[in-house]
């Protein structure tokens, strides 16, 4: 087992699995109810987005057009992308857990198994249908939500969605109130409590403490036109990496082919990291 | 009798301002520390009068270029100032912030400056060929571009 969480959190995960059968068989009273709040989310991020457009001075936005192109350097981002990724969990193996490898040592974190202060930015999760007994391992990360309530919630600006779809902390700005992560569902985000000494800093992957931190889809990788270390890591090739927007990304293509799910969709956050199956 | 008191500390403080000028002026060259610059890597993105001057602007107006549109490389990348200015200790190393020879302390140091940057960068290029933000770094059109933003924003264009 590589779980990496003490048991309790374990038991949490089965709770929440088993609340999302249940709230599928809820009234629509609570669904409207969640509307308004997608919808309230949806304002204040596009007024923040604009904010963002403002702050770019004279620079142009859209770049490419038509076909897929690798971001070069130098590039701005283009908004018209939504990154995402496709998680085959018929192909993520028990106890294998070379993409939480992968990122800890590209990002520069480490985590001892169990516990609860260190940073993780990804984990192995063991899910368990407690009714039917299945059991899938997965590998659960910041799910880079389209409605994301870590950003809703900041009270600096700080926890921030780039225009591609990519969702993370500017630490420069972060004060530590660590209210997203009381606000995110998928625990995806942690604290960095202690000095990080030189040796073990990434240069391209600053955190240090007194801020929040959590995966930011090795969003210095895809700036250079690389996939994530996570999804280049897996032996199985279990993480499918791209662009959700586009029709004609490998991704997209395959998203039409076979059913695939999000993590608690009914929280309505829209997440851009989607499973294939879930228990 | 108060205000008497006050032009006397005035008068005093101005005078010692002058004295002060008077001693930079005499004596600049000397004191004021040289960043240690490896010119055969290139010419830094500004002169160093400006530089020393607007860095911190370029800094933050790159910082925010990368957190918000993903812009990377290139001569203002964070990398390339710590490419050029890297000072080797005795056994070649490259010189951590601990040390007070590292480029930016030999200046904050004598400007009694303390920046909080190193709590989370590494002071140090990674030694892994690591440098992703390097790459690409190579195509003049995007380098004349970037420069004319970073000019425009240090004149005071984009704020
Ligand atoms: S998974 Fe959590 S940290 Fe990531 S975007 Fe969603 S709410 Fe924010
Ligand atoms: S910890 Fe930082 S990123 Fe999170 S809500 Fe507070 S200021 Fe925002």
């Amino acid at each position: 087992m590589t779980d990496m969480r003490t048991s309790d959190e374990r038991d949490d995960v089965q709770a929440t699995t088993g609340a999302q059968a249940e709230h599928a068989g809820n009234g629509a009273g609570n669904d409207a109810a969640r509307e308004l709040d997608v919808a309230r989310r949806a304002f204040l991020r596009n007024t923040a987005a604009a904010g963002v457009v403002a702050l770019g001075g004279g620079l142009t936005l859209y770049t490419i057009s038509g076909e897929v192109l690798a971001k070069k350097a130098e590039e701005p981002l283009d908004p018209k992308k939504r990154w995402g990724m496709l998680i085959d969990t018929t192909k993520c193996r028990e106890g294998c857990d070379k993409c939480v490898q992968a990122c800890k040592k590209e990002n520069g974190w480490d985590a001892e198994p169990g516990s609860r202060t260190d940073v993780q930015w990804i984990r192995k999760v063991e899910v368990r249908d407690p009714k039917t007994g299945f059991l899938a391992s997965l590998p659960v990360m910041c799910q880079h939500c389209a409605n994301p309530p870590c950003v809703d919630v900041c009270p600096t600006g700080a926890s921030m969605q780039r225009a591609d779809g990519i969702v993370r902390v500017d630490m420069h700005i972060c004060i530590g109130c660590r209210y997203c992560m009381m606000a995110c569902p998928y625990k995806a985000r942690s604290f960095v409590h202690e000095d990080i000494p030189e040796e073990k800093k990434r240069f391209h992957a600053p955190m240090g403490k007194g801020v929040v931190t959590s995966c930011d889809f090795c969003a210095h990788r895809i700036d250079v036109g690389q996939i994530p270390a996570c999804a280049e890591a897996c032996p199985e090739g279990a993480m499918l990496f791209g662009d959700l927007n586009d029709p004609d990304s490998a991704l997209a293509r395959r998203l039409k082919e076979i059913p695939s799910y999000q993590i608690r969709a009914d929280l309505g956050t829209d997440n851009g990291i989607r499973y294939t199956r879930l228990p | 009798m108060r205000a008497t008191g006050r032009k006397i500390i005035m008068a005093g403080l101005a005078g010692s301002v002058i004295m002060l000028s008077g001693m930079t002026a005499q004596a600049g060259g000397d004191i004021a520390p040289k960043v240690p610059i490896d010119r055969t890597k290139g010419e830094c993105v500004l002169p160093g009068d400006q530089m020393r001057r607007e860095h911190m602007k370029i800094l933050v107006h790159r910082r925010d270029d990368t957190m918000y549109q993903g812009i990377r490389g290139g001569k203002a990348a964070f990398s390339a100032c710590l490419n050029c200015h890297m000072v080797k200790d005795d056994a070649g190393k490259p010189v951590t912030i601990e040390s007070p020879r590292h480029f930016c302390r030999v200046c904050h140091d004598f400007a009694a400056v303390k920046v909080d940057c190193w709590s989370c960068h590494k002071s140090v290029p990674d030694d892994a060929g690591n440098i992703n933000a390097l790459k690409g770094a190579d195509k003049e059109a995007e380098k004349a571009s970037m420069f004319a933003r970073l000019m425009n924003f240090v004149q005071g264009g984009a704020k």
